[in-house]
């Protein structure tokens, strides 16, 4: 990896060198590096592109990161990986993809990750988006995750896109077994002409199981934002979805949240606004010594944050 | 020192009528005096303050601050000019904390748990609850207008204006903010115009000047303008006498 592509890794994955445990870094389309653990196994799928990552069961306070770059203008990559967590263990992964595209051609990576999570088992999931260089060739990335938790099991999403992604599709599917749990915190920062389109659903299937999503987002310049966060009840469980969105300029937000009872002991609330940033906001930071612009910078940080 | 000089302010309303919210009001505060604000609702008091912030920009006349003439001035500007004013009804952010809010206050990228605690404990709150805590709708309207003194505190300019800052405070918080205030004045740390209708806070003015139909209805010693304002309230009444 070449300056430029560590340089990203920073933006995505906040990592200055090789991690700690378990990684694969992808770069271009190929493998760049690796390392399994003793707990933590990765596999090079024979079928397609992509990885298996096996954790064995009740491996405890490890990590894996699986960091993508696209440095090469005009690649398209598309990427399967699977993840099984054994039974009770409980870990962090790191995701995420950064472009930097030099050329005049599309650059994008399409990642479609498949969570198995094991009964009682806990994962912590970060994924970053990120694109940047002086060409002229789009960015775009199509992520599809879905997600099966067994009995017990818990899954904690952050999914971030703050920069540089000129459209963007995700779906999000996610199933809850019995006394599981998602929570599934959504970042999203369009600007320019950009398009972002987020598609999630949870289906609550088991007693007890709990969803949450919530999604802020900030739409400047013309880019175009839709949101489809849709909470499915099946049994006796609770979900919540909570839509937080800022408009500026000449911007476009849709937020259609659903909630869908199938059951009669299914609890279910959604919550959705768009709102510009409120003019007293902004005056407060002002008599603070802030100039008007560095104001709405720091209410657009605290929001994202 | 402060140097209001025929300051106006009109408005038209929507019905196209003129409306003079600040007429011709003249005022000079010297400084590191504590000086209060009082007068009836609607008399202009709270425009007088956002005027004299720049978040009002007024149609005629002048405001100096030590000698700098303030009224074409940015908010911004007058901020750093060492100007600085609590909100009536401060605003919530979503997502800023408060450590944020008087980090920003303060200048400083990042505040030291000291130092947020010492500006939270002059309010009356405690630090470890509530520095990490979100400036947003989960915060009573109490605890906003707490945290929004103790940004004014944290910035520390020569000219505090607090605009009603005893409004929707407990009896002990505002115990706690009194004797702030009265330590401050005493250290002749700043200028402190307060806009209040609280005795206690009155009792720790060295002037008070009443603010009515737009204008300077009364300006003078607390000793000499205190009494004044008593005896129109309770026996200048008409409407008491007749009971």
């Amino acid at each position: 990896m070449d300056k430029t592509e560590w340089k990203i890794l920073k933006e995505i994955a906040d990592l200055e060198k090789t991690p700690q445990g378990a990684y694969n870094f992808r770069l271009n389309g190929g493998l760049d590096s690796r390392q399994v653990t003793a707990n933590i196994d990765i596999v090079s799928k024979t079928d397609k592109p992509g990885i298996d990552i096996i954790v064995k069961p009740f491996t405890r306070g490890e990590s894996v990161h699986i960091p993508v770059v696209l440095s090469m203008s005009g690649l398209t990559d598309v990427v399967y990986n699977d993840f099984y967590i054994g039974e009770g263990a409980d870990v962090d992964i790191v995701a995420g993809c950064g472009i930097h595209n030099t050329g005049c051609e599309t650059s994008q990576h399409d990642g479609i990750h498949v969570f198995h999570v094991g009964k009682n088992a806990k994962v912590r999931y970060v994924e970053r988006h990120y694109g940047e260089g002086p060409g002229t060739g789009e960015n775009i990335l199509n992520p599809r995750t879905e997600v099966y938790i067994e009995e017990g099991g818990s899954v904690t999403m952050e999914m971030t896109q703050i920069r540089g992604v000129d459209s963007t599709l995700r779906d999000t599917i996610v199933e809850v077994g019995p006394g599981g749990e998602c929570v599934i915190n959504e970042k999203l920062l369009t600007d320019g002409s950009q398009k972002a389109e987020s598609n999630v659903e949870i289906i609550l299937l088991g007693d007890d199981a709990t969803g949450r999503v919530v999604s802020r987002s900030v739409a400047k310049g013309t880019s175009i934002q839709v949101f489809r966060p849709c909470m499915t009840g099946k049994a006796k469980c609770f979900g919540h979805v909570q839509c937080d969105s800022i408009i500026m300029d000449e911007a476009k937000i849709k937020s259609i949240p659903a909630i869908d009872a199938q059951s009669v002991d299914a609890q279910l609330i959604h919550e959705a606004a768009i709102g510009r940033i409120a003019g007293d906001q902004i005056l407060k930071l002002m008599t603070l010594g802030l100039t008007e612009e560095e104001a709405e910078e720091q209410i657009l940080e605290g929001f994202l944050n | 020192m402060l140097e209001i000089s025929h300051l106006r302010y009109d408005v038209t309303a929507e019905n196209g009528e003129e409306l003079d919210i600040l007429r011709d009001v003249s005022l000079t505060v010297d400084d590191g005096k504590l000086v209060v604000i009082t007068g009836p609702n609607g008399g202009g008091k709270t425009t007088l303050a956002r005027t004299i912030m720049g978040l009002n920009q007024p149609t005629g006349g002048s405001i100096r601050w030590n000698g700098q003439d303030l009224t074409g001035l940015s908010i911004t500007e007058r901020a750093k000019a060492g100007v600085s004013y609590g909100f009536q009804q401060p605003p919530r952010f979503k997502g800023l904390k408060v450590k944020d809010l008087i980090a920003l206050a303060a200048g400083k990228a990042d505040l030291s748990p000291g130092e947020g605690c010492r500006y939270l404990t002059q309010v009356g709150l405690c630090a470890d609850d509530y520095i990490d805590r979100e400036v947003d709708s989960s915060l009573s309207g109490g605890e906003v207008k707490r945290i929004e003194i103790a940004t004014i505190l944290a910035r520390g300019s020569g000219l505090m204006i607090f605009d009603e800052p005893e409004a929707g405070i407990d009896l002990w918080s505002f115990a706690k903010l009194t004797e702030t205030f009265e330590r401050i004045h005493q250290k002749r740390k700043a200028t402190l115009l307060i806009i209040s209708h609280q005795e206690r806070i009155i009792n720790l003015a060295d002037e008070i000047v009443v603010i009515e139909k737009g204008t300077v209805a009364k300006h003078g010693p607390r000793e000499e303008v205190f009494p004044q304002i008593m005896a129109r309230t309770l026996p200048g009444c008409g409407y008491m006498k007749e009971a």
